[in-house]
């Protein structure tokens, strides 16, 4: 609608003045502040027409919100659970989740644009200005503060009589101490726990996969196999504690291509065990480049050589992984030769 | 009683209901006095301002379906065997905290809705807060009377951070526990007292059966709880100190310039909760978002590639990834440097930014209020250093995502790391100086433009035939505008030998301040704002450009 559409009668004889702190035009200073620029009506302020307009607009969107809502409960009664739709461009969703989102946000989206817009176009938009007060409480009322709290400090007596607020100070620090004292049931002492894991001699190595305890001859070139201690079972009470120090990566390699004597002399015909957490802070390493020998922690890239003894090339960790000193038992199977030597995992205080 | 009492009472008698209830109200809550001083507050408008709303929002958002998670949520470590409905993981051994969540997933309607708004709404909780504290610091709205605002503000983003660690590890599935795990390694490496923060932590060795527990009382009770007292805290500064304005035409640090609370921002910013929630809500309709079921139960043996913490941890990811793994074995005691310095530059990151403001106020020695927000070329160290500090964070953040950005961008892994290192030494110097420049010449060209005017476009051919551009000069508002800002001083250190020849002793810390103080608003490093008299000099001598 054009302006000459607006009839004569609802145009304003002028657009409003300034108003509210209105600064003097300086002649002087041509950076003086001009004050508040004059008010500029909006096609609504003038015309009722379009503020009718504005009007069926806002009340448009919050009826689109009720019948959202009703949409809402629709869906939560009528669709099953588990259904699941195609929509374009993104894929299966689930049906349930995909009308129940969408219905209530339009339905909160329309209540927010409709409010909004009656804000926008039918609130008055003249613009005020409020004055500011200083944070800073006057001379007078800081100097009787002060003066109260002198007084009141002086009727303590709190700074002439020494052994009270000697005692009293005593006491309160003290008394935090029971609160910290109720922490210790938080938990034990570590004691030695991160020295030892569940392998000791003569427990076999069992396939993490198959549950059976592994031969040599299970373990190919190239692979990389994950094996748990005889023994240990998921159902087991303390199956995760006990699985985060024991877990073990198993690779077989050339014993030629064995660069580390240590290592060499704890394998078993080229088969080496070490622990599958990784040194730095305790994620399981499961990537391995068999042309190299490199495995790699897929959360923070640690790399370690597993044919020179496990040693750090790459990454945050500080330290090569413990290698199981590992055997054949008699009926043939895989076996530890003992805990590792050293603790497993992140390095902490007390490993040394 | 008396006539007179009686009399208004009977008046009252007739006045409308909702007058009758405010009245009563106000003789026990005294609200009238309140609405008084707050109900036709003035607020300004300018968008940047709606950050801090999106934050309030979405954090009422996270309150209200945490609490409807809460109803189905099992907080507890127990392991079961999973019958719900969703078939590949039947029969699976896991706790009860990831069963309830497969639970709330998949066979309580509109579970799965709240459990993605939840989540969906504390990534954008977090990234509002975070552009929010930009804004506030880019602008210079720290300064006084603000401080103690901004580190509530501070505290909140901190703390916002904790209790979405502690909320995304709730489920116990496979990559969150990836996560704790992460974090019980980091807390090893504290020298003396790591293995026993790390036991009482978990209650024993990791993972234990007591941490989900634990997280749950402080992912919902103890954090939230400090959070909305410092929300609150936050509010009730920000209606006491009133909004700061951006200079303008009748903008001063003596007023406030806007529109009322009611109605217009009753309804705008009423309103505008509701587009958030809308906004969020259709979000989590159609983005999926941590899919625990995807991921299976937390087992300390397997972990999947890629894992990656919620975005705001991702700094800290960084750190740790980029620093090389180094170990000091003495005495029988390891010192871990290579987690422990990531640990402790972690808060350090932080605390920079917070501490920002006093040592603002320290070197301008400036002890006024400031009301009228500065525009960030107008501070250009400030905005630099704030640049730099943005750097360092992306830079970690980046870090954070080598494994990413190596598989996504095809590059070398090692290079990702190698890249990281150095930059996060180089890039926030490299950042300093290209913004503080920039800001400079964005200083130079509003100077121009105040002194010569705007270029309009339009070329002008002289009868000697020269051709030059038709400059514009700005009105009045815009001149104000543009030259409304202070410009400090650098601080002196003064005579050091007095009259008599005795010298002076200068403390350290007044050096220090004074090299500041140069390097903030000395020659070069900000450029003089014009003066009246160079635009009346150039404005009687029209013509020439």
């Amino acid at each position: 609608m054009s302006s000459q559409d607006i009839p004569e009668e609802n145009l304003p004889a002028e657009q409003d003045h300034a108003h509210g702190a209105v600064g003097i035009a300086d002649e002087e200073n041509p950076f003086s502040d001009p004050g508040l620029p004059p008010h500029e009506h909006r096609i609504q302020d003038i015309d009722e027409r379009a503020a009718r307009r504005s009007e069926r607009m806002v009340a448009l969107l919050f009826t689109v919100s009720m019948l959202a809502t009703v949409a809402f409960i629709v869906a939560y009664l009528v669709i099953p659970n588990d259904k699941s739709i195609f929509v374009f461009p993104i894929g299966h969703l689930s049906a349930m989740n995909f009308t129940l989102g969408l219905t209530l946000g339009v339905a909160l989206f329309c209540i927010g644009a409709g409010a909004v817009h009656w804000a926008r176009t039918l609130m008055s938009d003249a613009e005020v200005a409020d004055e500011r007060h200083a944070i800073e409480a006057p001379a007078d009322v800081r100097a009787k503060v002060h003066a109260d709290f002198r007084l009141g400090a002086k009727e303590s007596a709190l700074g002439r009589r020494k052994l009270i607020r000697n005692t009293m100070f005593g006491a309160l620090a003290l008394v935090p101490l029971s609160g910290v004292m109720l922490l210790g049931g938080l938990g034990p002492a570590p004691g030695t726990k991160l020295r030892h894991t569940m392998w000791a001699k003569g427990k076999r190595l069992v396939n993490m996969n198959t549950n059976q305890p592994l031969r040599p001859e299970d373990v190919a070139v190239g692979s990389l196999t994950f094996a748990k201690p005889d023994g240990l079972e998921e159902t087991d009470e303390e199956f995760q504690t006990e699985i985060a120090k024991a877990a073990l990566m198993i690779v077989r390699l050339q014993p030629d291509n064995i660069k580390d004597k240590r290592e060499l002399d704890w394998s078993h015909e080229g088969i080496v065990a070490f622990s599958k957490i990784c040194t730095h802070v305790g994620c399981p390493i499961s990537l391995y480049e068999q042309q190299t020998h490199h495995v790699l922690c897929p959360c923070h890239q640690s790399t370690f050589d597993l044919s020179d003894g496990a040693r750090v090339i790459f990454g945050p960790a500080g330290h090569a992984l413990p290698q199981l000193h590992i055997g054949v038992d008699s009926e043939g199977y895989l076996q530890a030769l003992g805990d590792f030597e050293e603790p497993v995992g992140p390095a902490f205080w007390e490993r040394g | 009683m008396s006539t007179a009492e009686n009399e208004s009472s009977r008046s009252r008698g007739k006045a409308p209901a909702g007058e009758r209830i405010a009245d009563w109200a106000d003789g026990r809550l005294g609200i009238y006095s309140l609405a008084k001083a707050n109900m036709r507050k003035i607020f300004p408008d300018h968008w940047s301002f709606m950050l801090g709303e999106v934050c309030m929002y979405s954090f009422i958002i996270i309150i209200l379906t945490g609490v409807y998670l809460t109803l189905f949520f099992h907080p507890s470590m127990n392991e079961v065997q999973y019958h719900g409905s969703y078939v590949p993981l039947q029969g699976q051994l896991m706790s009860e905290a990831f069963n309830s969540t497969l639970h709330i997933s998949f066979d309580v309607r509109g579970g799965l809705l709240m459990r993605q708004i939840h989540h969906w709404a504390a990534l954008i909780f977090l990234a509002g807060m975070f552009v929010h504290m930009m804004r506030v610091f880019f602008t210079g709205a720290f300064r006084k009377p603000r401080e103690v605002n901004w580190l509530f503000g501070f505290l909140l983003f901190v703390l916002g951070m904790f209790t979405g660690f502690t909320g995304y590890s709730l489920p116990d599935d496979l990559l969150s526990g990836t996560g704790v795990r992460f974090m019980e390694g980091a807390i090893l490496s504290v020298p003396i007292v790591g293995t026993y923060l790390s036991f009482f932590l978990f209650g024993g060795e990791f993972p234990g059966h007591d941490f989900v527990a634990r997280f749950y009382s402080i992912h919902i009770l103890l954090l939230p709880g400090i959070m909305l007292g410092l929300m609150v805290g936050h509010l009730i500064l920000v209606f006491y100190h009133k909004h700061t304005q951006f200079a303008g035409p009748g903008k001063t640090e003596k007023n406030v310039v806007g529109m009322p609370l009611l109605p217009v921002y009753m309804a705008k910013a009423g309103g505008f909760f509701f587009l958030v929630f809308g906004v969020i809500a259709a979000i989590a309709a159609v983005a999926q978002i941590n899919p625990i079921w995807a991921m299976g139960p937390y087992r300390p043996d397997q972990v999947s590639t890629g894992a990656q913490p919620d975005w705001y941890m991702g700094f800290s990811e960084g750190l740790i990834r980029f620093m090389p793994g180094w170990e000091i074995n003495l005495w029988g005691h390891t010192l871990v440097l290579g987690v422990f310095i990531p640990l402790v530059i972690f808060p350090l990151v932080l605390v920079a930014i917070a501490v920002y403001p006093f040592i603002e106020s320290w070197v301008t020695g400036d002890k006024s209020e400031h009301h009228i927000l500065d525009r960030p070329r107008n501070a250009p160290t400030r905005t630099g250093l704030g640049v730099a500090w943005m750097t360092l964070y992306l830079t970690l953040l980046v870090g954070g995502g080598n494994d990413l950005w190596a598989t996504h961008f095809h590059l070398s892994i090692n290079a990702v790391t190698w890249f990281v290192r150095i930059f996060f030494f180089v890039g926030p110097v490299i950042a300093f100086i290209v913004t503080k420049r920039i800001c400079l010449g964005l200083q130079r060209r509003d100077r121009d433009k105040v002194l010569h005017g705007r270029e309009t476009g339009i070329i002008k051919r002289l009868p000697h035939g020269e051709f030059v551009e038709v400059h514009e000069s700005l009105s009045q508002e815009q001149l104000h505008t543009l030259t409304a800002h202070h410009q400090y001083e650098p601080a002196e250190i003064g005579a050091t030998v007095d009259e008599n020849g005795v010298e002076r002793k200068v403390p350290a810390s007044e050096k220090l301040r004074s090299k500041l103080s140069s390097a903030y608003y000395g020659e070069d490093n900000q450029i003089p704002k014009p003066t009246v008299e160079e635009y009346k000099e150039i404005a009687s001598g029209h013509g020439h450009h």
